[in-house]
């Protein structure tokens, strides 16, 4: 491709983009189908534009989804990792293998042999993590149990990519495609197995020592610099350097970015990455579903439309059958096991890559992967317009509602306070106010936290809270106070910018998450806003000089005035907080603060000694001077 | 015009009918300043330096409260207490307040037919207060004779309205400096100084 071709074709796919995903959100199809209708759009089938297919340019796209799988580590804790294994292995674990078993016997049935029908299950079993996790966390829903396990699911696929790469080549069965470029391959390939094993283990334990010591001393050198290119460079290098690393011993890229992503998502540098990839992610990620568009083969369809469609529609409910029945098992609920069913039934990208390779390693013959390709590719645009119909027609019969338009009419009632948020936080100030004869509206995206709820009688409503519509139906407009207890900071201040642009009358009290989020909040001029940890790390602290000796009701008042102080020194801080000179990373702020807030303790070390009326040093200092005891007592 | 700091104390002012019918006649009064403590500092953690600011920038300093145990609701005992350290408002160099005129300003849920000595208080009201009186005279302040409402578990809402009527116009009379023409030192009770509206209970 010559560089006037390359402008060429960037035009065009990026004003297919442009043009098809507003015009698709706007119509609420979500932008994953959007952007699909995009490349069928300028592909072979309608307008011929994109040039000589999508193939070429899926590869570069696919990079897309190993920048996702970062950014998902990234924000994604150990912990949280811990708390799935069940989901991953179990769930993960029992749909590949009942999913690749029974397409298996029906490829055996059809008279394929063994070894092509294994191929063809393990390839179709998978499902595509770029649409689903687009998707979801478009609809907010990658918090609620279908989220989670649909999350696992994919999480184990992701894994399960490595073995079946190694296992492909004791597939073959048909004559091996010359092609040089796949044979400049992987370190391992000609390495006997227990070497091939240790230098895949090396370079595992090789990105996790490195994120863990050598990347946070690289990044806090480029921080240094003040360029904020360069830091987007490093993480860009950061991200491709472990791509290279992973093909050369013949791992997943996506699973060693998400591992390094999970090393890093509890460093100080973790909104900066996430900040810096996500743009790049975004952009890939569209191109990677416009080349799934583009390079659905029409020819194929128009040939045999009955055979194809008929194999996607048998694919997607085998697929979607195989998820519900696991779903009935580990105890989705019914609507998250319907979001979950319907939500992972097509066919993941990871297919296309194993399709190609199976080609070229002779695992396949062309003719059926070419079908293959396209069923799989058909199976992901069915996919956002599936969940649109379970959202439409499924969602409303069990009773969970999945959208706010649905909600606007059931909210009927007007309370004076609007709770956005019912968490670990909000639900306490909820359940306060109830018990003080005052009813809220509760605004919450846990559609799981809403059923919760409504079966304790309170009336609570699925949707997310900054949307102008959803506060206007909860009465927003005729309620006095707006609790906003939602624990995303960033969707917290845009639920403020809306409250104070649509609805003046409200009075808000916010949760702030720490320091900078509370310098936010003074900035949007909030003036009541509640510390997440102020309070329970004082009253910590009240104990623990209790348990030192100290007498409970001086902690208490040293705390409270320990308090009032802090209070002060943070106004004080808001006010010089942007004089810093340097670009410095979050928690280099955080350290400059915590020096200035101790330093400025310090200063007022004296004050700290409160209650004067209870001390009386100075009177008995005055009696021994004067001695005419015109002291109370 | 002197300046009037109300130092208002009352844990349950959504109950009293009396304070809150006073507050509302009062609140128009010019240069006042309401102090409503138990609205300021719930948890009883007085503010010592506001409250010391406070009490320089006022002349007029009133303690109005509920007879509680003959004595004042906790948190104005709280605010005495700390506000008025040693060195800063008595001892030998605590000056702030000298010159001040403060009193307090009651009500009474029983009558003060009880308060004599051979009523069931067997004390004068005055006399239970003298903790107050000599407070203010420890801080050289000049202590004027309480203003107290009585029986108010019996009194009408007129008569309260007429009372707490009053009770501004007697802030206004100090404000202007009307009472000095009266020996305020010879009187038991502010209201032995005003018209005839207690002529159903006198002192």
């Amino acid at each position: 491709m010559n560089q006037q071709q390359f402008f060429i074709q960037a035009v065009i796919y990026l004003a297919a983009a442009v043009i098809c995903v507003p015009l698709a959100k706007k119509v609420g199809l979500g932008s994953v189908l959007g952007y699909l209708l995009a490349g069928v759009i300028i592909g072979p089938a309608v307008l011929g534009i994109a040039g000589h297919g999508g193939e070429d340019l899926m590869h570069y796209a696919e990079f897309g989804v190993v920048m996702m799988l970062f950014v998902i580590g990234l924000e994604l804790e150990p912990a949280l990792l811990w708390r799935l294994r069940v989901a991953i292995l179990g769930l993960g674990g029992l749909q590949m293998v009942i999913t690749t078993a029974l397409i298996m016997t029906a490829c055996i049935f059809f008279g394929f042999s063994l070894k092509t029908s294994l191929a063809i299950g393990l390839i179709l079993s998978l499902s595509s993590t770029a649409i689903v996790l687009q998707s979801f966390t478009e609809k907010g829903l990658m918090k609620a149990e279908a989220g989670q396990s649909a999350f696992s699911v994919l999480l184990f696929q992701d894994i399960a990519v490595i073995p079946i790469l190694a296992i492909f080549p004791l597939l073959a069965v048909f004559p091996i495609v010359a092609d040089p470029e796949t044979h400049s391959g992987t370190l391992t390939a000609d390495q006997p197995g227990w070497v091939q094993a240790l230098i895949v283990l090396a370079s595992v334990v090789a990105i996790i020592i490195g994120g863990r010591y050598i990347v946070r001393y690289f990044f806090r050198l480029l921080a240094k610099t003040g360029q904020r290119e360069i830091f987007t460079a490093g993480a860009l290098l950061l991200v491709v350097a472990v791509t290279v690393l992973m093909m050369k011993v013949g791992l997943s890229p996506a699973l060693g970015t998400f591992l390094a992503g999970v090393v890093l998502a509890d460093s100080e540098y973790r909104h900066e990455l996430e900040s810096d990839i996500e743009p790049f992610k975004g952009l890939l990620l569209g191109l990677f579903f416009v080349a799934v568009g583009v390079s659905i083969d029409f020819t194929i369809v128009q040939q045999t439309p009955l055979l194809i469609f008929s194999l996607v529609g048998t694919l997607m409910l085998l697929k979607g059958g195989v998820l519900f029945l696991l779903g009935k098992i580990f105890r989705l609920k019914h609507d998250q096991n319907l979001l979950f069913a319907f939500g992972l039934s097509q066919v993941g990208e990871f297919a296309f890559v194993l399709l190609s390779s199976s080609v070229k390693g002779g695992v396949l013959p062309k003719g059926e992967v070419d079908i293959i390709t396209v069923v799989v590719a058909i199976s992901m645009v069915f996919t956002p317009i599936l969940l649109l119909i379970n959202e439409k027609f499924f969602q409303p019969a069990t009773g969970t509602r999945q959208a706010a338009d649905k909600v606007m009419d059931t909210v009927d009632e007007r309370n004076p306070v609007i709770i956005a948020g019912f968490g670990r936080f909000g639900n306490i100030v909820g359940r306060f106010l109830k018990a003080n004869g005052v009813d809220s509206t509760v605004l919450e995206i846990d559609s799981d936290r809403v059923d919760l709820l409504r079966r304790f009688g309170y009336k609570v409503y699925y949707g997310d809270a900054t949307r102008y519509d959803l506060l206007h139906s909860a009465g927003a407009a005729d309620a006095r106070l707006l609790i906003v207890a939602i624990g995303d900071p960033e969707k917290a201040l845009e639920l403020v910018d809306t409250a104070k642009k649509h609805f003046p009358n409200l009075r808000l009290l916010v949760r702030a998450y720490d320091r900078p989020d509370t310098f936010k909040f003074m900035d949007a001029g909030m003036l009541h806003i509640y510390r997440e940890t102020i309070d329970t790390s004082l009253r910590m602290g009240i104990d623990a000089l209790q348990l030192l000796g100290r007498r409970k009701y001086q902690a208490h008042r040293a705390a409270r005035l320990f308090l009032r102080h802090d209070e002060k020194a943070l106004k004080q801080l808001s006010a010089v907080r942007d004089d810093s000179k340097a670009y410095i990373t979050t928690a280099r702020e955080f350290i400059d603060e915590l020096e200035q807030m101790i330093k400025s303790d310090i200063n007022e070390g004296k004050k700290f000694q409160n209650d004067f009326g209870w001390d009386e040093a100075s009177m008995i200092k005055e009696v021994n001077e004067n001695g005419h005891g015109k002291q109370p007592s | 015009m002197a300046k009037i700091l109300v130092l208002f104390a009352h844990p349950a002012l959504e109950k009293s009918r009396v304070h809150s019918r006073m507050l509302y006649h009062i609140r128009k009064l010019k240069d006042l300043t309401i102090n409503d403590l138990y609205e300021e500092y719930p948890d009883f953690d007085v503010d010592v330096e506001r409250e010391q600011r406070l009490l320089l920038q006022h002349d007029v300093i009133i303690w109005q409260h509920p007879f509680y145990w003959y004595s004042a609701p906790a948190l104005l005992k709280q605010w005495i207490d700390l506000v008025l350290e040693h060195g800063w408002a008595y001892g030998a160099t605590g000056n702030a307040l000298r010159g001040k005129k403060i009193f307090n300003a009651l009500s009474l849920g029983g009558s003060k037919y009880a308060y004599d000595q051979t009523g069931l208080n067997r004390i004068p009201i005055r006399q239970y207060l003298a903790p107050f009186e000599q407070t203010a005279r420890l801080c050289k302040m000049q202590y004027l004779a309480p203003y107290i409402i009585d029986g108010t578990h019996k009194l009408t809402n007129e008569t309260i309205e007429v009372l707490a009527h009053q009770y501004a116009g007697l802030i206004k009379r100090i404000q202007e400096n009307l009472l000095t023409s009266v020996p305020i030192e010879n009187v038991l009770y502010l209201n032995d100084l005003l018209g005839d509206v207690q002529t159903h209970q006198t002192l």
